[in-house]
């Protein structure tokens, strides 16, 4: 069993900014992360709102930024998925991860959210064939080919244009008649020659052998039906928050987020939530970063008046 | 010291289909982030399996055929072959616990 005064429960921008500041400030340190480090950040190409980077920086060169800067200060990182929390009698919390235990003093969660599914047929089974929620990692294998992107908000938009180096045509599917993307990624869109807009029109079914051939799509307006040959789909439809682990700790609200205050504390002492996983996100990279800072603040108040000061200063 | 090797479209055969040992082969690409995750994760479980396993990579952007001939459209992927024979598949990144459990049922 490890001991730690703070575990960190994802390793995406939330996670890894409170990483800093609470390794900065000599608590002994964890980040636990089943999957790719930097989360959402890591498979964007672009981030071009980060302050910082007048020109824009690529989401994987930051990612990999922020975790040197956390591991310059001293925390590890556990390249495994947290599977449990829970709070002990003496007030401690015990995460298991891998089958190992791990026990903090104050634990902040920033499990983030993941992207939605369609839960159409096909798509589980052409996964990978076809079927991605990457655009970053896929779409070079897509050249001059035909795809589909599923979706109007920002991510959609994003991932679109940028499927349209590879790509000879990216067919956007939309539901609604208007987009909710930003209007900078609006113009860039209609801008693109390559880009073809299908308002009103869901996904019912993906079909396809070894790989994508064709989507089933329906009209939500008149309840046409049609089909459009692509080699691939790309799905940007929201997402779903990471919460599962604070089920039976901490209030959620009907979308799944946790309920924190402004200082990302939960009803629970000691136990903090920040980033996607919590209500009311601005899910951006700069508030999300902004909220790991918050909540690493919270818990080093938290364990100074439970605690008392870090048993040593490093001096380096 | 690293046991991981190169392999390409010409060397396939010889080195993954007509090996001796199982292979694990990742598929990779320069412009991929989360395939420069897998890549350590495949390092450090090359020493692991040293002597039981031969690992190699396929950078995808060099080597064509191999990769649309198994349909790969997502990287990273990872497949394991025993006997000339493909075995498992494991497409995205997958923490190391997972990947060692696939790899031992593979092998079994």
């Amino acid at each position: 069993m490890k001991e730690y005064d703070i575990a960190i429960v994802g390793g995406g921008g939330t996670g890894l900014t409170a990483a800093i500041y609470a390794a900065r400030s000599a608590r002994k340190t964890v980040v636990f992360e089943g999957r790719v480090i930097g989360g959402q950040i890591a498979t964007t190409d672009i981030v071009e709102n980060y302050p910082g980077f007048p020109t824009g920086v690529n989401g994987f060169e930051l990612a990999q930024s922020f975790l040197q800067q956390a591991e310059r200060f001293g925390a590890e990182v556990v390249y495994e998925r947290a599977e449990s929390l829970s709070r002990r009698n003496d007030g401690t919390f015990l995460v298991v991860a891998a089958g190992e235990e791990y026990v903090a003093k104050a634990v902040i969660v920033t499990a983030g959210a993941e992207y939605n599914k369609l839960g159409v047929p096909g798509e589980e089974e052409l996964t990978g064939r076809g079927v991605s929620y990457c655009a970053t990692c896929d779409a070079a294998f897509f050249q001059g080919e035909e795809v589909a992107i599923v979706g109007g908000g920002d991510a959609a938009m994003d991932e679109g244009i940028f499927v349209t180096r590879y790509a000879s045509k990216v067919h956007v599917i939309h539901r609604r008649d208007e987009l909710r993307a930003s209007a900078i990624l609006q113009e860039r869109a209609f801008a693109n020659p390559k880009m073809n807009f299908t308002w009103d029109t869901v996904v019912d079914e993906i079909r396809g052998d070894a790989q994508v051939r064709e989507l089933a799509l329906r009209n939500v307006k008149t309840g046409e039906t049609s089909t459009l040959p692509v080699g691939a789909i790309f799905i940007f439809i929201g997402q779903t928050p990471n919460s599962h682990i604070l089920k039976g700790l901490v209030d959620l609200d009907a979308g799944g987020h946790a309920l924190v205050d402004l200082q990302m504390r939960t009803a629970v002492p000691g136990l903090f939530v920040a980033g996607d996983v919590r209500t009311q996100a601005a899910r951006q990279l700069v508030s999300a970063a902004g909220d790991g800072a918050t909540a690493a603040i919270s818990a080093e108040h938290y364990l100074a008046e439970r605690y008392g000061a870090p048993a040593e200063i490093r001096r380096d | 010291m690293s046991t991981t090797r190169e392999v390409t479209d010409t060397t396939w055969e010889a080195d993954v289909l007509k090996n001796d040992l199982p292979t694990l082969v990742d598929f990779w690409a320069p412009w991929c982030g989360p395939c420069r995750m897998v890549a350590p994760i495949v390092e450090e479980l090359s020493e692991e399996y040293s002597g039981k396993v031969n690992f190699f990579k396929m950078n995808t952007d060099e080597n064509p055929s191999v990769p649309s001939k198994h349909g790969i459209r997502s990287i990273p992927t990872l497949m394991i072959f025993k006997d000339g024979e493909l075995k498992d598949t494991v497409v995205g990144f997958r923490p190391k616990s997972e990947l060692k459990k696939r790899l031992e049922a593979a092998l079994s």
